[in-house]
């Protein structure tokens, strides 16, 4: 190898010097130039959903009172004291998303981990489940209400909870699925292979390692579901119906907050559009809840162990 | 047309070969501990063990060195029945535990058999989830063991024999991950220990760490030996002839050499050996 002289050495540390003082002014400027539009970005996305938010606290915060969370509906187009209030889509909200999330949440994780752990990338079965999932997220929700009112509504015979809380369910498990597969597969190998080293199962170490590692990704996944079905109307005009009446059994209508806004909003008197506000208010903070709680109840933080005595 | 000599000759060879590994499994009265017989193992179409034949003493450390990409640590990923989990891995031939066991039998469940095996990684894998205690109760817990007194009995005994129960006996319910990384990797050490196992492999267990560190590593391997037999795959030869009682030097898919290390490092039998060593390549 030609050795180069120090003379040699230094005039080419100095051309180098020389071209990254220039370009470091430049550098700064695109710095500034990507941070500020990235910054436009975010307050791009901002502005829409808080304007909406300030809107519904503004008309809704109002409209909450004892006697909204409390009472039925009461007469149409009345004065405040004889409409009533919303409480029986409050239950009704409440039961069929949890009965949603009781069908599509274990279905979901189970089809995540069938996904992640069980199938070989490439195969027939696992590519053709993918590619149904990602199908399944985009279909519009009315064709999913459709769906539940032909196979459970048409057979039992009666708009119902089932029947809503199916078609729910349904809307929920390819976010689930999803989510649940892309976070299984972050999670290292080499930790498999420890749980593979002592012996342990593959289910075993798919349930009690790998999940347990990934729970709070597959935690999001279901905020996320829940977020989701929350809202939805399209599929409940045709499954649960709606009701002024509190729940009675599983295979009766029933109300739910997205439907009991839909209904006074289409009314033409004030009072309706303010319970209105009031139902939309109430829906946020139950999701807000509902993603708190949820966060709360798998993120423990520390770890529990009963007292050892070594 | 395949000829006499063929037809005879050659499985009377494989005979002859055979009966003297038969022989040489009574070493000065002492059985092999584990007995590797042509062993083959490919990355799909790439072969990268080639009729790997090594015989393993109990009670003593084997270390198998060679250059990166020499197939040392597909070899010890073969004795446990690891490497056949990787996707498009496989391997062929036997590996025979105490005389009788051959693992690469079609009646043998490869869960069961790493419950004999224990295996040690190169970076220290500790579950992330779980506490110090946990972590090395885990491979009990998970397998079925239920009686409390017995896994915390063994989980310090397991954590005295990898020494770290001085270190982390106030902090058994802290995240295993909190440690540093040499106590890391003698919580894995715990964790496999936790399991009885007969063999323990160790696959680079140092690579990840700092000397001292190290060091810690090397001497729970001189301690460890009196229970247990020990195969451990290193690229550091210093760490080779300090620790093991035995070398195998692997190049190319291959076993070249195999001895005692003494033997391997001093008077070694093979040119490309003795270049390895002096450090002419790899």
């Amino acid at each position: 190898m030609h050795e180069k002289t120090t003379a040699q050495k230094s005039n080419t540390n100095q051309k180098i010097q020389d071209i990254m003082s220039r370009h470091y002014y430049r550098r700064r400027l695109v710095d500034k130039i990507v941070s500020a539009f990235a910054i436009t970005c975010v307050l791009a996305a901002i502005i829409p959903l808080g304007s909406i938010l300030l809107e519904v606290i503004k008309n809704g915060a109002s409209a909450i009172s004892i006697q909204l969370l409390t009472q039925p509906p009461g007469a149409i187009g009345t004065t405040l004291e004889d409409s009533g209030g919303i409480a029986p889509a409050i239950q009704g909200t409440l039961i069929v998303i949890g009965l949603a999330s009781v069908i599509g949440v274990p279905i979901g994780i189970l089809a995540g981990i069938y996904l992640s752990e069980f199938a070989s990338g490439t195969g027939l079965l696992p590519s053709a489940v993918r590619l149904f999932n990602d199908v399944l997220t985009g279909l519009p929700s009315v064709v999913i209400g459709i769906v539940g009112y032909i196979t459970i509504v048409l057979a039992v015979g009666s708009f119902s909870v089932l029947a809503g809380a199916f078609s729910l369910s349904i809307i929920m498990m390819p976010i689930v699925v999803r989510i649940t597969e892309e976070t299984l597969k972050v999670v290292p190998n080499s930790i498999r292979e420890a749980g593979y080293s002592l012996g342990i199962s593959k289910w075993k170490i798919t349930l009690f390692i790998v999940l347990k590692s990934a729970k709070s990704g597959v935690l999001t996944g279901i905020v996320l579901a829940v977020s989701r079905i929350a809202g939805e109307t399209a599929p409940l005009i045709m499954t649960i119906l709606g009701t002024s009446l509190f729940f009675s059994s599983f295979t009766k209508p029933i109300d739910a907050l997205p439907l009991r806004i839909w209904r006074l909003a289409s009314q033409p008197y004030d009072t309706a559009h303010s319970q209105g506000w009031g139902a939309a208010l109430l829906l946020i903070v139950i999701v807000l809840i509902s993603s708190v709680v949820l966060r709360l109840l798998v993120q423990r933080k520390g770890f529990k162990i009963k007292a050892i005595h070594l | 047309m395949t000829t006499y000599w063929e037809a005879v000759h050659d499985p009377l060879l494989n005979i002859l070969s055979s009966s003297k590994e038969d022989n040489d499994h009574y070493f000065n009265g002492l059985r092999y501990k584990v007995s590797i017989k042509n062993l083959d193992a490919w990355f799909g179409t790439k072969q990268v063990l080639k009729s790997i034949n090594l015989n393993i003493k109990p009670n003593a450390a084997t270390a198998i060195i060679g250059p990166s990409g020499c197939g040392k640590t597909t070899l010890i990923r073969c004795l446990n029945r690891m490497h056949e989990m990787t996707p498009g891995a496989a391997a062929k031939g036997h590996i025979v535990i105490d005389g009788d066991t051959d693992i690469y039998d079609k009646a043998i469940d490869p869960v069961i058999i790493k419950r004999r095996i224990g295996m040690v990684f190169q970076k220290p894998n500790p579950f992330p989830t779980m506490s110090v205690y946990d972590n090395v109760a885990a491979g009990l817990k998970l397998n079925g063991v239920k009686d409390r007194r017995l896994i915390n009995d063994i989980v310090k005994e397991s954590l005295k024999s990898a020494a770290l129960w001085d270190e982390v006996k106030n902090e058994l319910d802290k995240p295993g991950i909190g440690l540093s990384g040499g106590q890391q990797q003698r919580l894995c050490i715990a964790r496999a220990l936790a399991m009885q196992p007969e063999v323990l492999l160790m696959d680079e267990p140092t690579s990840a760490l700092d000397p001292i560190a190290s060091s810690k590593i090397e001497e729970l391997i001189h301690g460890l030996k009196k229970e247990l037999t020990i195969i451990t795959v290193t690229h550091n030869m210093l760490q080779a002839a300090r620790v093991a009682d035995f070398t195998a030097f692997m190049y190319l898919g291959e076993l070249i050499e195999y001895g005692p290390t003494d033997q391997i490092f001093k008077t070694p039998q093979k040119e490309l050996t003795e270049r390895y060593i002096s450090g002419k390549f790899g």
